[in-house]
């Protein structure tokens, strides 16, 4: 059963597991264990970014494709509900409506631009998608009428995702089941289900080919393998599955807009998050986008206390330099030490250290 | 049906700006072990790798049991029949030993009686079944990039430098291995700097000189002539074995 759900790829280390346990754990039962609207968001933010960060690794870890247009792909799932909702009426067939759009969308653009610039050099590859992504986030931000430019979107959801929805009148276990927990678990059940797939196609023999692939293409086309549809298979399989992630954020947001999909920042944090968790492997993209976004959300408070607490026990200079303000600097700090002292990412290493 | 295979003619090649291959014409006769010899960048590899079409002929054609292959793409050159094993043991590192055999597999499934052969010639391999083919030996990587070309039943074999850089035992049992898979009529072009593996092996010999094939013969006859080696190879093969 199990073998049969994770596809056969365990976690191959013990304390791994217990990572990966401990977030599904964190995860599903966020709402009743972490109470407030804060730690649902980053719970919420934790499950959209693991399926994001997923499909780029599909990308980068097992085909060895990099790609600057991720966020392009996260950015039409967004907008592909804002659109749809702002535009017409908040319902099922409405939201139906702009995903179906947003995904044949996202997947013929992924189709184009691979058909184009993946049969020649890697390094074009990635010059093409930044140029593209570049050209969509302009356009985004110009088309005014249609995406709201640069103020983006707001709009209303379905009622039994709203946060004045009630799905029972009592609580359960002291929580009030509303909306906005059921559009959690709409995206938590949504995470779960795309990252398992993921995980199947990569363990699949269609992932295999990717993966000799990513480690010689002239072989695998020896092998009789065409590289560029493998290549640009995988493409569009990660921009769907991008563009699911832009949807299920656009849910949890109920706003879009060039900041919150498009922008460039995003696509460094996805790159960060797989060079953290490990590359060419799916569990990292779970502990990547963890610990990325829980240092994100609470580095800042952490630090601001620990400063407290050096300028209350008297100690010079510490409490200046653990300051809350300095958070950035100290997350960049943590990036650096865990690319220098995990080069091939923290389930890499955990695996590593069982042998 | 021709007696010959594989037929090169005036097969010249340009990598960038350089010329390599001058025009080479080559035939590789049916169930026969055909050795390429030559000199470091005779051009041995690039007719291989021509062959493959890894890299496109400029000029002259490659036909291959009479179908004209020169301008086909590598991926249908190797679904027509020809497996391709690379010098510097070619093995897809990250994957297991299983998983990069049955890469090799056009329908995702391992023969189990061509699988046992295969045991059988290499041993090693059933052994490490299950391991990332990264952490296998420079010879037990050279069986695996060998077993995988022939895991099914290919119509020709080109096999770029097998022996280079392993240990005499393990060219021996190299050697043993490809006695055994001449023995089943596969057709072979082998490239090789081991003269004592080509004495054994080889049938027939061409061998290459600046981009050309400057001889063509049975190999016994090369083996047999000193002064005939000397002069096509600059050395003889009785004093680099």
């Amino acid at each position: 059963m199990l073998n049969s759900i994770l596809s056969g790829d365990y976690p191959r280390s013990r304390p791994l597991a217990i990572l990966l346990g401990l977030v599904l754990i964190g995860l599903a039962f966020a709402p009743f264990l972490f109470p407030g609207s804060q730690p649902l968001n980053v719970a919420a933010k934790i499950c959209v970014f693991v399926i994001l960060v997923a499909s780029y690794d599909l990308l980068l870890g097992y085909t060895g494709i990099v790609s600057f247009a991720h966020t392009m792909f996260y950015g039409i799932g967004g907008y592909g509900v804002a659109i749809a909702m702002y535009n017409f009426s908040a319902t099922w067939p409405a939201l139906g409506i702009g995903i179906v759009i947003a995904l044949i969308l996202a997947i013929l653009l992924a189709l184009l631009i691979g058909l184009f610039s993946l049969r020649v050099r890697a390094i074009f590859f990635a010059m093409i998608t930044l140029a593209v992504a570049s050209a969509f986030a302009i356009l985004a931000s110009q088309l005014n009428e249609i995406t709201g430019g640069e103020d983006g979107r707001s709009y209303r959801i379905p009622e039994m995702l709203r946060p004045a929805f009630r799905l029972f009148d009592d609580p359960v276990l002291g929580v009030n089941i509303n909306g906005r927990i059921l559009t959690y678990y709409l995206i938590f059940f949504s995470a779960l289900f795309l990252f398992l797939l993921a995980l199947r196609v990569v363990n699949s023999p269609f992932g295999r080919v990717l993966q000799a692939i990513r480690e010689n293409d002239f072989r695998a086309e020896a092998l009789g393998y065409r590289v560029v549809v493998y290549r640009s298979i995988a493409n569009c399989l990660s921009a769907g599955m991008a563009t699911l992630a832009g949807v299920l954020m656009a849910l949890w947001l109920r706003y879009t807009g060039p900041d919150t999909t498009l922008s460039f920042a995003i696509m460094i944090d996805i790159l960060l998050m797989v060079v953290i968790g490990g590359m060419g492997t799916l569990y990292g993209a779970v502990l990547g986008a963890a610990i990325f976004i829980l240092a994100q959300n609470y580095l800042q408070v952490l630090m601001g206390q620990f400063s407290g607490m050096l300028e209350s026990a008297g100690i010079p200079l510490l409490p200046n330099l653990f300051h809350a303000d300095r958070w950035l600097l100290w997350l960049g700090i943590l990036f650096v030490l865990s690319v220098y002292f995990f080069p091939v990412g923290i389930v890499g290493k955990l695996r590593q250290l069982r042998k | 049906m021709s007696d010959n295979l594989l037929n090169l003619q005036g097969v010249q090649t340009h990598i960038g700006q350089y010329h390599i291959l001058h025009g080479v014409d080559l035939a590789i006769p049916r169930g026969q072990l055909t050795m390429l010899l030559g000199r470091n960048g005779a051009g041995k590899t690039t007719t291989l790798r021509t062959i493959m079409g890894l890299w496109q002929a400029s000029q002259g054609s490659i036909t291959f049991d009479g179908r004209d292959i020169t301008k086909l793409p590598t991926p249908e050159i190797a679904q027509a029949g020809i497996a391709y094993v690379p010098e510097n043991m070619a093995i897809f590192a990250d994957l297991t030993v299983r998983e990069n055999l049955i890469l090799a597999a056009r329908n995702g499934d391992l023969d189990p009686a061509r699988l046992k052969w295969i045991f059988g010639l290499f041993p090693a391999l059933e052994k490490f079944w299950s391991l990332a083919a990264g952490v296998l030996s420079g010879g037990q990587k050279q069986m695996l990039a060998i077993a995988r070309a022939i895991v099914e039943p290919r119509d020709l074999l080109l096999i770029d430098e097998p022996t280079k850089g392993l240990a005499p035992a393990i060219i021996m049992n190299m050697v043993q291995a490809f006695k055994e898979l001449k023995s089943t009529g596969a057709t072979i072009l082998l490239v090789e700097q081991n003269f004592l593996a080509a004495k054994l092996l080889g049938d027939h010999v061409a061998v290459m000189d600046d981009g050309r094939v400057v001889h063509r013969g049975a190999m016994a006859e090369l083996a047999g002539d000193a002064a005939l080696q000397q002069k096509l190879l600059g050395l003889s093969m009785d004093a680099h074995q």
